[in-house]
């Protein structure tokens, strides 16, 4: 519900407004423009840096729940990744019977596989981050030791469970018949799939920015982040708010595990696990608790990682801790500091 | 006599291992404002907290408008009525000073003339509506934590020492503010270290030690009797002017 109605102040005098913080958002672009001398080709440059995109926004999609529930509710989730790997299972539930879809040489049907794919993911993971959190996050809450053993405890459990229900070899994927190959327009080179990965990663940025700044569960979030004694004191019940952002931040996960069970064409049961080192590094330079500051850095550290592996590929191991050092000697509390409790 | 808006009977509460309150016992009448005094760890912040369900009562009993409340959740003790402002003002730094306010007023928008009357109160606020309440100083801080407060209507307002590190100009424009709730008919549990400025504001005083209640009474009293104020707070209100 948006709350506009104190925007009505009798104030005669004009009210100054909120200033951006606008240097880490530079970051991107003055990267980008770097580099571009380094490459050299054109075509290449935006090759690399489309790729770059798509693989910011998938580790976005992973990691945007993580910070959520850490910066809310002070959880140290390493099962996040089961999430993730859940998530992508799940589309083996749409695309059993629904293989035909993916077969079809029709971008609608296509797209709406990958849809029902996403829709029934963070369903699947959405219900089982419930169970999650009342079962194995509750009890520990307050204890960042007693979360870390829990939730790795809980993430080897489900991974087991994974095994136990869908096998332990890996699963091919195959992507959407019209989702495959690449749009080539003169020498520049883009995958079909990661332009679609952009625009699902945007769409949710973009929901997220508006659900977080301008609505009152948003207003809410953002000072359970800082103060959740506070907004008890309010009158606002936090351990349901609690529940909603776990919940919402495993379904964010389960969307993220789909995009990237696609993009990898391959389902294990360790795929999230993998991925949690990117993720943890993301949430770290963005800032504690900050969407926004996850997806820069999502994008940061997915850009460097394509620059540095065409123009130095030894080098591309290590370009995320690079890459996260550099932003903490800037600044260290991540790019986008929340305030804390 | 009416029965008091608030009232606190043989309530104890534990922190951990450590016995803090030991049985306090006091009634805050309808529309005046009560002073409660003591020392530094004499009990008054946890008095507050327990009041407002922060910290769990071990014993005795809360009652709000003749409801126990004891035992409820700082949401239900919140929205039976009870505003708080806490010692450390738990302003949301991250937000605005507009999203503090649209939060605070969880019933829904604030209406304009409750926010006339908010901003007339404490107008540096309207100078920083948009920006990140973190941009504050610490008076300007301590106004929105009041002003949040008061964003919509309540019945009880506990503010914990809200002239605490403010400079002696800010504390005037406190002693004003609360004069003007006063005047609106608020009921307020008021806890300050300032004699001065509880005696420029107090209907009633409550004076706290160890845990326990050692005095109360009209303001009125202790402000006339030195050796009271002697007694119980170790200055008088020679030494606060």
């Amino acid at each position: 519900m948006t709350d506009m109605a104190v925007e009505t102040t009798t104030s005669s005098e004009p009210l100054p407004r909120t200033k951006t913080d606008w240097l880490p958002l530079l970051l991107v672009p003055a990267l980008a423009l770097l580099a571009l001398p380094f490459i050299g080709s054109g075509s290449t440059w935006v090759t690399l840096t489309v790729a770059g995109l798509a693989m910011g926004m998938m580790i976005f999609l992973m990691a945007s729940g993580l910070t959520l529930v850490f910066g809310l509710m002070d959880i140290i989730n390493f099962g996040h990744g089961v999430f993730i790997s859940l998530g992508a299972y799940a589309t083996l539930i749409v695309l059993g019977p629904l293989a035909g879809w993916g077969q079809a040489d029709s971008v609608w049907l296509n797209l709406g596989l990958l849809f029902l794919c996403i829709v029934v993911a963070m369903a699947v993971t959405g219900v089982v981050g419930a169970v999650f959190e009342r079962v194995i996050v509750r009890p520990v809450y307050g204890s960042h030791l007693k979360q870390i053993l829990v939730t790795m405890g809980g993430l080897i459990v489900a991974e087991q469970a994974i095994h136990a229900i869908w096998g332990a070899s890996p699963i091919p994927l195959q992507l959407p018949q019209t989702l495959r190959g690449a749009f080539v327009i003169g020498d520049i080179v883009m995958e079909r799939y990661r332009v679609v990965a952009v625009c699902i990663g945007l769409v949710v940025f973009i929901g997220m920015q508006l659900l977080l700044n301008r609505t009152r569960i948003g207003l809410l979030i953002r000072a359970g982040v800082e103060n959740p004694e506070m907004v008890e004191a309010l009158g606002y019940r936090i351990r349901r708010l609690f529940v909603s952002v776990f919940v919402a931040g495993s379904a964010l996960a389960g969307l993220g595990g789909v995009m990237w069970a696609f993009y990898r064409q391959t389902l294990t049961a360790g795929m999230g696990m993998e991925v949690m080192v990117l993720v943890f590094i993301v949430i770290i330079i963005g800032g504690l608790g900050s969407v926004g500051g996850c997806f820069v850095g999502s994008i940061l550290v997915a850009l460097v990682a394509n620059y540095v592996g065409f123009l130095e590929p030894k080098l591309a191991l290590i370009s995320n801790i690079l890459v996260m050092a550099l932003v903490l000697i800037w600044r260290p509390q991540g790019l986008f500091p929340v305030a804390r409790r | 006599m009416a029965e008091p808006l608030l009232q606190l009977s043989g309530v104890h509460t534990h922190i951990g291992p450590y016995h803090i309150l030991h049985g306090v016992d006091f009634a805050i009448p309808a529309g005046q404002l009560t002073m409660l005094l003591g020392r530094n760890g004499a009990g008054k912040t946890t008095t507050l907290r327990t009041i407002m369900g922060l910290w769990q009562a071990s014993s005795g009993a809360i009652r709000f408008d003749g409801q126990d409340i004891t035992k409820n959740s700082t949401p239900n003790i919140a929205r039976a009525g009870i505003g708080y402002v806490p010692e450390s003002m738990a302003i949301f730094t991250d937000l605005t000073v507009r999203e503090n306010i649209v939060l605070a007023a969880r019933s829904g928008p604030v209406d304009s003339a409750r926010l006339d009357w908010m901003l007339g109160l404490f107008p540096a606020l309207k100078r920083f509506w948009n920006l990140p309440a973190g941009n504050l100083s610490g008076g300007q801080k301590q106004m929105l934590a009041i002003a949040r407060a008061i964003a919509e209507p309540r019945r009880l307002l506990l503010i914990d020492e809200p002239t605490k590190g403010l400079a002696p100009v800010m504390v005037r424009s406190m002693i004003e503010a609360f004069k003007a709730l006063k005047a609106a008919g608020e009921t307020i549990l008021l806890v300050e270290q300032n004699f001065y400025a509880a005696s420029a504001l107090g209907d009633n005083v409550i004076v706290m030690d160890d845990g326990r209640i050692v005095h109360s009474g009209a303001m009125r009293e202790m402000v006339e009797d030195k050796n009271l104020q002697q007694r119980l707070l170790g200055l008088s209100l020679d030494a606060h002017q």
